[in-house]
């Protein structure tokens, strides 16, 4: 039974003063890293898989595990655990938007940047600011390739708004979840050594979409090469970010369905980009005259060619 | 006589008082008094205690003797000759000197004026921008949602062929201004913000003004002409107005922020007057 001496708070001396009374006794110290195998699985650590050490950045995703372990623990209805999601400072957003733009070959983003400190901040607002990016270049753009027209009366086409964001948020939320359970599943099956959470990959995906910001302002140029080169450039630079994030995660798999699911990572990318350039932005005029066809009463036709 | 000592005990405590306590406990909106009194507090008066003494003949004024001997009850502290009064309202913080007095006297005019003054007193604040708290502490939203109606009002009549291409609907301004600031206010919530919540939605809102100021010149201009010149100077106003929301806003807001975060604050907020500014300029009549 604890006497009253025992319940009365008492001041704990110094760590050291503390060990050198009891040299034995256990202790915890998460200064140092920890000397836990970073594959949870038990594969050692051959010298062909030095490349995923780079790639999975181990040197110190051990103590960022650790620590990470500590922070999300406030149960979901409170405001806190929601605000461990918007932990990021203004200098981790631009470090994240720089490392989703120029793309580091044999880098994962995720280890790299995200460090298990997966933020909602970057996500939405990219998308945000995406959503209006192209709904305002797509209306300034239409205004300059009609310009000339007599007949052009210009509008807002303020309900493409609406339908930017659906098309966005979807495929930043959905095509995540989609993924992640895909992931999940596999993993029950083959023993990856790299599993993602759902936050991270939303992350990775947010942060990917950013190129494609300054692409939707350049799309205002009325030139269809120039659209499609910017296409293909953007697409290269985010589609290799998402490569090279969720190319470990699969590789251990089949190695159809690891081609397959990369593949759809990337077409799904693609066929973003290329659906939002059909829908905003109109055709551009093309250079030459076209052709008057004299139509069968009489009256002429031009017909765009 | 021990029965009437009980009956005396029983009236004195169960004596409907008048004189409740007001704490000050009722919440009020802003900390000043409403528009609409549905909070009232209720008005200090003197407190006067009467005995109904349980006979007949004595009524419950001062200087009436009691009945008999009630040696136990003529220990407790009330002197049957002298009234007990004082005032119970506790001051709560602290109070301008207006509070105290009661709404319910006062003709209508008076307390509307009192209203329309802090609603014109926080305009004023808006379009020269100081370092004032009187924006943050005294909150209300009347301000935002007469900027709101009437900047949706003026969007209307924007001109389509159909429905699909127009500019945007009034419930679309409405829920893109007040949703907009709701999100933002949540953004620098859980970027770890110390400002409250309603503040924050009073100074987003009160920054649209000069957006409306915008608008309102747009549509003159518009009346004039439509042409180019027409165009560059509604351009000029537009983005003017623009500039001067953003940093209107941002010197309320920013302060309340951690240092380290103020530009991820900064930036929802000039993306919403940016928006808002769109819908301006791009407004066409029919």
């Amino acid at each position: 039974m604890a006497t009253v001496d025992d319940l009365k708070f008492q001041e704990f001396d110094d760590a050291a003063n503390l060990l050198a009374a009891n040299p034995d006794a256990t202790t915890i110290s998460i200064d140092e890293p920890v000397e836990i195998p970073k594959n949870q699985h038990g594969r050692l650590q051959e010298p062909g898989r030095e490349e995923d050490d780079e790639l999975l950045g181990t040197n110190d995703s051990d103590k960022t595990e650790l620590l990470a372990g500590q922070k999300k623990s406030a149960p979901f209805w409170t405001f806190e655990y929601y605000q461990t999601f918007f932990d990021v400072d203004t200098y981790q957003v631009l470090d994240r938007i720089k490392g989703s733009v120029f793309p580091v070959p044999g880098k994962n983003f995720v280890r790299l940047y995200i460090r298990s400190n997966p933020d909602l901040y970057g996500p939405f607002w990219i998308c945000a600011t995406l959503v209006f990016t192209i709904a305002v270049s797509g209306n300034l753009s239409n205004f300059f390739i009609h310009l000339g027209k007599p007949t052009y009366h210009y509008v807002p086409e303020f309900r493409k708004v609406s339908i930017a964001a659906t098309t966005i948020y979807a495929y930043a939320w959905l095509v995540p979840l989609a993924l992640w359970g895909f992931l999940m599943w596999r993993n029950s099956k083959v023993m990856n050594i790299v599993s993602y959470s759902f936050l991270e990959i939303v992350c990775v995906y947010g942060y990917s979409l950013f190129i494609y910001i300054p692409t939707a302002i350049l799309w205002i140029i009325p030139q269809k090469v120039v659209r499609w080169v910017l296409v293909m450039f953007s697409l290269c630079l985010s589609g290799s970010v998402l490569v090279m994030t969720f190319w470990p995660a699969v590789r251990d798999d089949n190695r159809r369905i690891a081609l397959a699911t990369v593949g759809t990572v990337v077409l799904l990318h693609a066929l973003l980009a290329v659906g939002c350039l059909a829908y905003f932005f109109d055709a551009p005029e093309l250079d030459f005259p076209a052709p008057i066809i004299p139509a069968h009463n009489g009256t002429t036709v031009i017909t765009k060619s | 006589m021990p029965a009437a000592s009980a009956q005396l005990a029983q009236a004195v405590e169960s004596d409907p008082s008048p004189c409740r306590a007001s704490s000050g406990g009722t919440p009020r909106r802003g900390g000043r008094q409403s528009l609409l009194p549905a909070a009232r507090q209720p008005t200090p008066k003197r407190c006067r205690r009467r005995r109904q003494l349980p006979s007949a003949g004595a009524q419950g004024s001062a200087g009436a003797e009691p009945q008999g001997g009630f040696p136990g009850l003529a220990d407790v502290s009330i002197s049957e000759d002298i009234p007990v009064e004082g005032e119970i309202t506790v001051p709560v913080g602290s109070r301008s000197p207006d509070e105290d007095y009661s709404t319910l006297d006062e003709p209508v005019r008076d307390t509307i004026m009192r209203d329309l003054k802090a609603v014109g007193k926080k305009f004023v604040h808006v379009m020269y921008p100081k370092k004032s708290s009187a924006l943050l502490r005294d909150w209300d939203l009347w301000g935002p949602l007469v900027l709101c109606v009437s900047l949706a009002l003026m969007l209307q009549g924007g001109s389509a062929d159909s429905k699909d291409d127009g500019g945007p609907q009034f419930a679309e301004v409405f829920v893109i201004i007040w949703f907009g600031a709701v999100v933002i206010t949540l953004n620098s919530k859980l970027l770890g913000g110390t400002i409250s919540f309603f503040q924050s939605l009073c100074v987003l809102g009160y920054c649209v003004l000069p957006l409306t100021v915008a608008m309102l010149v747009c549509r003159l201009v518009l009346l004039a002409g439509s042409g180019t010149v027409s165009f560059v100077i509604r351009l000029i106003v537009v983005v003017a107005m623009f500039g001067w929301s953003t940093l209107a806003s941002t010197a309320f807001l920013a302060d309340s922020q951690p240092p380290n975060r103020k530009a991820l604050v900064v930036y929802p907020i000039f993306l919403f007057y940016f928006v808002i500014s769109w819908m301006i300029l791009t407004f066409t009549p029919q």
